[in-house]
């Protein structure tokens, strides 16, 4: 019992210790960048970064319970192109915009249903079911849009590129903001929430705790696909255009920016706070690095180095004190 | 039907039995593709349309090879594309300035990048203890970035490129395309080795129980390691053929293949939590995949079919693995009860 409440102590201490090195990392771009030029500090760095991250960051909401629970969505940036696609489509033949945009929206529940009832009522593997509907789901918006591009959204919708009416701040990351804070009140003061966490613990014990894993599970997913799908519409509406190969390849991103915000690949560890600020981070760091004139692709190097070191200094620091709890053991037994 | 077959006694033939089951269903399957494409388009039988579906896919082939090791340890490689890329760019690069430089060096200079990476990943997941997942995902962005340094917005053209090398992509012996001859090489070799040496039987131990193989005496880290080193060599080697197949290399190409290769793996019945799968059955999972890919073309099916097909068969070949396990478990468990009853 009492190793138990240690390891919690412990696990919790870690945490703390992550999102404070988000935070220290986070102030350290910011002067970096503010050194290199004279305009970082200004609106249009936060604005910039807001809409440049706003896609990855919203769905890097539900990825994140998802990798709590111990399982993955890589379809998310497949359904994202779906959605956009249909949404191009609709519009193109002449359907009203706000029918449009609920059939997307639909297409995506329909998509994270197909996601979770493979994944929870046939049991198969997450991380095979979701690369073959990243496929597929990829594969219709090629059907739906073809080489096509859908252009010509009313200015109504297309002016959610600018910024909120009398502010600096990014549609996007508005929505990004109240989105987290939804996902962290239901995440860390809901029973819910603790039944997600519980989950990624230990999925055996959540279930004889009469704990619903499987139909928690499939709601997460139907979440992500419904979340996917709106990042899709917003998408379009930036760019004011869209095409089958909308958000190719952002899956991994949002993987990256979820385990970098200090959620455990394992599942049962991570917080919706430090996934802000990993967003936050990777915003900042784009931002100072191109205001260097670092090209896009070489930052790579960057996001890389950082996802790398976000999980090898928890796993060297364990190492180490593992080591010194064997020396005391050992003392121990020696007395 | 498939019953009979788990009739049998012995649990080792089971098991036997439900590998042979898979790849046979793969085979299968390509044939009936194959036979329906035929039957759209009488020329899907012509020489050059089955050197196209023999050829097409030999690079995939080549890295499915390595992914299929690394998964059967129960872990995953997603940097394969970005290593492709790069060893595509350095052995091109290599060419521009050395226009002589002899064809087996160049292959040599493709595989040693690729096993460099490799060595990274597999120090960092086996001897750091990171997950596979996540190392391999920072190593997909750092090689990618490492890439775009050095191509820095440069592009490797045609003209750059020696005939000799360039003809490896296209040449054929015997009627079989050279690149063929090379993936089918590297599959034979690897099933070879993962049926017969005990280091090799290791791999399978690892992946379907890592704490009971360490406790047998396995080294795990050791075996890890070296899937992650096969692996990157074999992308390695892999960028340097898809720069002889297609002599245009910037700083983007192989990405996104990754998941391609993984997807190519599982509808070959690799199991993606590890301890099970054959080298050859990825090997047949690439080519039916490529073979859908040109049998809807050959079809005059819009290409746009293509990926929506593909990302079907794989949720397919993925419930119909399960369905098998299950059916293999369900049987392995009557046959322990009944062995016991006898005794």
């Amino acid at each position: 019992m009492s190793t138990f409440k240690t390891l919690l102590s412990g696990r919790s201490r870690a945490l703390v210790r992550w999102e404070f090195g988000l935070v220290l990392l986070l102030i350290a771009t910011m002067i970096f960048g503010a050194n290199e030029s004279k305009y970082f500090l200004g609106w249009q760095t936060f604005f910039f970064a807001g809409l440049n991250f706003g896609e990855i960051a919203i769905m890097a909401l539900p990825m994140t319970l998802i990798i709590i629970t111990g399982e993955i969505d890589l379809s998310v940036a497949s359904m994202l192109g779906l959605s956009a696609s249909l949404l191009g489509y609709l519009f193109i033949h002449g359907w009203n915009i706000w029918l449009a945009m609920g059939i997307c929206l639909i297409v995506g529940i329909l998509g994270g249903a197909l996601n979770g009832a493979l994944i929870t009522i046939l049991g198969l593997p997450s991380i095979a079911v979701t690369i073959g509907t990243l496929t597929l789901y990829r594969g219709i918006a090629l059907i739906v849009l073809g080489s096509n591009t859908a252009q010509g959204f009313p200015v109504s919708f297309t002016k959610l590129s600018l910024p909120i009416a009398h502010t600096h701040i990014a549609w996007d990351f508005a929505i990004f903001i109240v989105l987290a804070l939804i996902f962290g009140v239901v995440l860390h003061s809901t029973a819910l929430g603790r039944s997600i966490f519980a989950i990624g613990l230990q999925p055996e014990t959540a279930f004889f705790s009469g704990i619903r894993v499987k139909r928690i599970k499939f709601s997460l997913y139907v979440v992500s696909g419904l979340i996917s799908a709106f990042a899709g519409l917003l998408y379009t509406f930036q760019q004011s255009s869209s095409a089958s190969d909308t958000g190719l390849g952002l899956e991994l991103n949002v993987v990256a920016i979820a385990l970098f915000g200090g959620i455990s690949i394992f599942g049962g560890r991570g917080t919706i706070i430090g996934v802000v600020l990993a967003v936050c981070v990777f915003g900042s760091l784009q931002a100072s690095l191109t205001a260097i004139n670092v090209s896009a692709q070489a930052q790579n190097i960057v996001t890389g180095c950082l996802l790398l070191v976000s999980v090898l200094l928890p796993n060297l620091t364990q190492s180490f004190s593992g080591t010194k709890r064997k020396l005391q053991r050992r003392k121990v037994v020696g007395t | 039907m498939g019953a009979s077959i788990f009739k049998k006694t012995k649990s080792s033939s089971f098991l036997l039995k439900a590998f042979q089951l898979r790849e046979m269903g793969i085979v299968i399957a390509i044939v009936l593709v194959f036979g329906l494409a035929l039957i759209k388009n009488s020329s899907f039988a012509s020489t050059a349309s089955i050197q196209q579906l023999l050829s097409g896919p030999s690079v995939v082939i080549l890295l499915a090879v390595g992914e299929t090791l690394v998964i059967i340890t129960k872990n995953v490689d997603l940097s394969i594309g970005s290593v492709l890329g790069l060893s595509a760019y350095v052995v091109g690069d290599l060419f521009v300035h050395h226009q002589e430089m002899p064809i087996w060096i160049a292959l040599l200079a493709g595989t040693f990048v690729g096993l460099l990476c490799g060595l990274i990943n597999g120090l960092i997941v086996a001897y750091a203890r990171v997950p596979a997942l996540v190392v391999t995902l920072g190593m997909l962005y750092i090689i990618r970035g490492v890439d775009a340094l050095l191509v820095n917005g440069r592009q490797i053209v045609p003209s750059s490129i020696p005939n000799s090398f360039i003809n490896l992509g296209s040449n054929s012996i015997l009627g079989i395309p050279i690149l063929t001859l090379i993936a089918g090489a590297a599959v034979l070799i690897f099933t070879y080795i993962m049926r017969t040496f005990r280091p090799a039987r290791d791999f399978y131990a690892i992946g379907s129980n890592t704490e009971a193989a360490v406790l047998a005496g396995v080294r795990v880290q050791r075996r890890v390691f070296t899937a992650f080193l096969i692996s990157g060599a074999l992308a390695g080697l892999g960028g340097a053929l898809w720069l002889a197949e297609f002599a245009t290399v910037g700083s983007t190409a192989g990405s996104g293949y990754e998941l391609n290769v993984v997807a190519a793996v599982v509808v070959g019945g690799v199991a993606i939590f590890g301890g099970s799968g054959t080298v050859l059955g990825a090997a047949f999972g690439a080519l039916l995949l490529n073979t859908i890919d040109q049998a809807l073309v050959a079809s005059r099916v819009s290409s746009f079919w293509n990926q929506a097909v593909a990302g079907a068969l794989l949720l397919v070949a993925i419930a119909f693995d399960r369905y098998v396990a299950l059916k293999t478990e369900r049987a392995l468990r009557v046959d322990r009860f009944s062995s016991s009853e006898a005794k």
